[in-house]
């Protein structure tokens, strides 16, 4: 990667069902001043930023207008992404090495609480012409997804139920996780189907949030004083918006980032090269199609067996989703994706506590914006 | 620090119109598809896609980013979606900028669309939800009352007339009239406008841009593959961008401090000094007849409440000093919001390389600045472009 | 390559198109709703609001009192340090005369929004609201006004607790030189 680019400083508030005491400005503060504060810096430091938000999500139209004050960002270059928040990270990336900037702010938050209408939110989000008219819940677009990817890759139900078991538990070990439980696959299986052949407890629960993540140009991070963290390569895209052809089986979008990622990182075997995954389980499937689709197993079912017999858990070869994921951590909209930047910052560096896993120098993230999109975004970062 | 070098290669924009037959994605598809023609390139070489749109509700979608991918050309590609409200159109150029600037893209595609017709009883409302949900809302204010407010402030602190800001629409209409793709052509004379029924004081019908539909795209490329696609292409010189406080209250609304911020960023970049003496042409972000004044001005191509008299010294025309919206800006052309600052840039892109037929600036400008505006009047985008390779 | 398009795309359509069907149509009304953590400075000045008084919130760095109040200093970019009360007085520094609602009807007799810098607040800091009681030919930029209220019984916490401001007979003043806190 030219220009390198480092991760300096993370601000991070505990993922929680609701935050009814603080104003998403007021959490929005807080991060930042944390953040700002792990990465030795003064706001007015910061000569970019980059907030992801979507406008319906925060029931505010141009979303951006509400921005600025909360971060120290007012009149200075900034602006919103209406995507991931490993969308924004790999904006900044895109800024610093341009050599415009050095310093960029990248935000996003969720007061997912504060939505009394979620699933007509989402199905606002689906083609008004083909498909709204057929009055289906969104997430049933996530039942017909998993039905065809266990027909077409032999993966189980049960070993399905192995990712929410994973990655409920693993969120014990983390104080940021909103939803942690000690959860086995049995009691997965027990859970009532939610739009078949997905159950309840397959299905991540939304929480509120907010991260701040300080990007730095390699002079600066080698300038400063907090231990920085480098981003290896950054990868992002889209498969089709439409339900009736884009691809069901393979998670297009998360392949495609991942080679664009892959290429930067000079990454040609994910499994040897990559230590520790952070990756989307939005639904408990999706863990395993991203999987696959990052190139980790040659055969597609290889990924459900991994997860049954372990090797995706903390303390076995490939560990997947340490933090908990989405559903041990909590779905924080668009700040989902920096929650896991979150954990492998704090991973590198040594600091996650009952987490840390010792030898872990490089490590991945990757997330999907849910139904009905097909927008996926991967990070790559490194100790070194 | 040296910056890879990036161009404008290619530029398409649909018919802006009230009502469009399309859909938001078809209307983005006919913009990225003309925009490639006119580059001579097809999708292939196309290595990522930038798509701005103002709010979602217009169109009638969440995640509307996502809807319009592949309308953009999105599909299995690097897509981004930004936003900074009415600044998306040029601001999106400054974001497929970096991206080439970055090294990690050859070539991009910028794609802006809006389709406001979707919205009923009417887009305007829609804009309700641009105020702050507990302090503002409540009191179902609209976009005409911040403009008109600005306005105010505008002819309050400088003692400007509301005649003097109404030739704006008249010069604007007029050089619409030029544009294959305009709504609102128009042979007017001031008193027309004037005569036009007050929307809010001070702000009359014929002083505020349509609600329309429609999208514009450019292609951007790195120096080589700019090079070899095209014997005129035109060079990205500077990008700048800023966003000022939310508490709009709290500020004086008269002058439009982040715009002479992102100017500057803009003019720094491109070794500007004198923007003045350094600009040919200027295409100022102008939904209401004032801003373009108080563009012009935030733009540093008038001093503070001067931009009035220089219109009517007639620097603005066409064939003046400093033609500002040849094109016929939002008021004449247009505004499909996130598109038409698009369009802007469309146009110094055609008047740069000589192409922009019966709208053609004399004397073979070399240089231009396109500039957008929105939020609650606090966002300035800007972009330099010009045919020297800096 | 060719310039600016030969064949301009796109296909407009007339109002009467859609009223005869020449062209079919989906419509949808979406169901959404919120309830907004108002957060710390929000609810205390909504809470406030409602006993009919303004708060503000004062950074002892810049000396600046903030209305809206808000926690944080946007310029100082550090933690605002207490609570002040301004008055529910102010000065008119820009105003419209509006004949469209908010939803685009026409009104016969013009909402009247303003920005006013209140008394007590740093100068130029104003809030949105609309001027009432007032002939609309006689508003100016500088006239003073005083909020009216809403009876207490009938308020509820929001900015609407106010009904209006209404010009204080006889006095203007130059706009930015809002009076000092009591
Ligand atoms: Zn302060």
């Amino acid at each position: 990667m030219p220009n390198r680019v480092a991760i300096i400083g993370v601000g991070c508030t505990p993922a929680q069902p609701t935050t009814p005491y603080l104003s998403f400005k007021e959490l929005m503060f807080q991060e930042a001043e944390r953040a700002y504060l792990d990465a030795g810096i003064e706001a007015s430091e910061v000569e970019s930023f980059v907030t992801c938000a979507e406008d319906l999500n925060e029931g505010l139209s141009i979303f951006d207008e509400y921005t600025p004050d909360q971060l120290g960002a007012v009149q200075k270059p900034m602006h919103t992404l209406t995507q991931d928040g490993l969308h924004g990270i790999a904006d900044a990336v895109m800024q610093i090495q341009s050599g415009l900037v050095e310093l960029v702010v990248v935000e996003a938050h969720s007061k997912a609480s504060n939505i009394l209408t979620p699933e007509w939110i989402l199905d606002y989000a689906v083609d008004p012409v083909w498909n709204r008219p057929l009055g289906f819940n969104p997430h049933a677009i996530a039942g017909l997804e998993m039905n065809v990817f266990l027909h077409e890759t032999g993966i189980t139900p049960d070993q399905c139920a192995h990712v929410t078991a994973k990655n409920r538990t693993n969120a014990l070990r983390n104080p940021l996780a909103a939803y942690p439980a000690r959860t086995a696959p049995g009691d997965v299986a027990d859970s009532p189907y939610a739009f078949y052949p997905l159950r309840e407890t397959e299905m991540a629960r939304t929480a509120d949030g907010c991260v701040v993540v300080v990007l730095a140009s390699d002079d600066r991070a080698r300038a400063g004083k907090s231990q920085p963290v480098w981003v290896r390569g950054v990868g992002f895209a889209n498969d089709s918006s439409t339900l009736e052809s884009r691809d069901w089986i393979r998670a297009e979008y998360c392949r495609v980032a991942a080679q664009m990622a892959y290429r930067q990182a000079g990454i040609h075997n994910p499994g040897r090269d990559i230590h520790l995954f952070e990756v989307d389980d939005t639904y408990a499937y999706k863990e395993l199609q991203h999987l696959v689709a990052l190139g980790l197993y040659s055969r597609p079912g290889d990924a459900g067996r991994a997860v049954a017999s372990g090797v995706t858990k903390p303390n076995g070869e490939t560990p997947v989703n340490v933090s908990g994921g989405a559903l041990g951590m909590g779905l924080t909209l668009e700040a989902t994706g920096l929650y896991r930047v979150a954990e492998l910052v704090a991973q590198l560096r040594k600091q996650a506590g009952a987490r840390q896993l010792p030898h872990a120098k490089v490590a991945l993230a990757q997330s999907w914006r849910g139904v009905p999109t097909t927008s996926g975004a991967v990070v790559v970062l490194s100790s070194e | 620090m040296s910056m890879r070098r990036v161009a404008v290669v290619g530029a398409g924009m649909t018919k802006f119109m009230r009502r469009a037959l399309e859909t938001p994605k078809e209307l983005a598809w006919l913009a990225a598809k003309g925009a490639l023609d006119s580059a001579g390139m097809t999708l292939d070489q196309i290595q990522g896609v930038v798509h701005g749109t103002a709010p979602d509700a217009f169109d009638g979608l969440h995640m509307k980013g996502e809807y319009l991918s592949e309308g953009s050309g999105g599909w299995k590609k690097p897509y981004l979606r930004c936003y900074v409200g009415g600044g998306t159109g040029v601001y999106a150029i400054a974001q497929g900028w970096f991206q080439v600037a970055s090294g990690l893209f050859d070539t991009a595609l910028v794609v802006c669309e809006e389709k406001m017709s979707t919205c009923l009883p009417h887009p305007q409302a829609a804009f309700l939800t641009i105020f702050d949900n507990i302090t503002e809302q409540p009191l179902k204010p609209n976009l005409l009352w911040i403009f008109a407010l600005e306005q105010n402030r505008y002819m309050a602190r400088h003692g400007i007339r509301v005649e003097e800001i109404a030739r704006v629409s008249v010069k604007n209409k007029r050089n619409a009239l030029g544009h294959p793709s305009a709504q609102l052509g128009a042979e007017l004379t001031v008193k027309d406008v004037l005569a036009s029924e007050i929307m809010a004081w001070p702000v009359h019908r014929l002083m505020v841009s349509p609600t329309s539909d429609g999208a514009a795209a450019v292609v951007l490329a790195a120096e080589d593959v700019a090079k070899r696609v095209t014997d005129k292409p035109v060079w990205i010189q500077g990008v700048g961008w800023c966003l000022d406080t939310t508490y709009w209250t709290n500020r004086d609304l008269y002058y439009p401090e982040y715009v002479e911020k992102a100017a500057w960023m803009a003019y720094h970049m491109a070794g500007i000094r004198e923007p003045r003496q350094e600009i040919n042409i200027a295409e100022p972000y102008d939904p209401f007849a004032y801003k373009e004044l108080h563009h012009l001005e935030g733009l540093q191509l008038a001093p503070k409440g001067k931009a009035p008299q220089l219109l009517a010294d007639g620097v603005f025309d066409r064939d003046g000093d400093l033609p500002s919206s040849p094109s016929g800006g939002l008021l004449g052309v247009g505004n499909p919001i996130a598109a038409a600052g698009t369009m802007k840039v469309c146009e110094l892109f055609w008047q740069l390389r000589g192409e922009a037929g019966p709208r053609q600036v004399p004397g073979k400008p070399r240089r231009g600045v396109a500039q957008a505006w929105g939020d609650l009047m606090q966002v300035g985008t800007v972009v330099v472009m010009g045919t020297a390779q800096l | 390559m060719s310039g600016e398009p030969r064949t301009v795309r796109g296909t407009p359509l007339e109002l009467a198109d859609l009223k005869k069907g020449k062209v079919f149509t989906t419509a949808y009304v979406p169901k959404i709703q919120y309830a907004w953590d108002t957060g710390v400075a929000i609810g205390r000045y909504l809470e406030e609001l409602k006993n009919g008084r303004l708060i503000a919130r004062r950074c002892q760095r810049c000396q600046r009192t903030m209305v809206p109040p808000r926690m944080f200093c946007e310029r100082c970019f550090r933690s605002t340090d207490e609570w002040v009360y301004v008055q529910d007085t102010g000065t008119v520094n820009t105003f419209s005369l509006c004949y469209v609602s908010w939803d685009v009807r026409r009104l016969k007799t013009p909402e009247i929004p303003a920005v006013i810098e209140i008394d007590g607040a740093s100068p130029g800091m104003g809030i949105m609201h609309v001027l009432g009681k007032v002939n609309p030919k006689q508003v100016r930029v500088g006239m003073r006004v005083r909020a009216v209220w809403k009876p207490p019984p009938q308020r509820t916490g929001s900015i609407t607790d106010i009904l209006y401001f209404a010009p204080i007979k006889g006095k203007t003043t130059k706009v930015g030189t809002a009076k000092k806190p009591r």
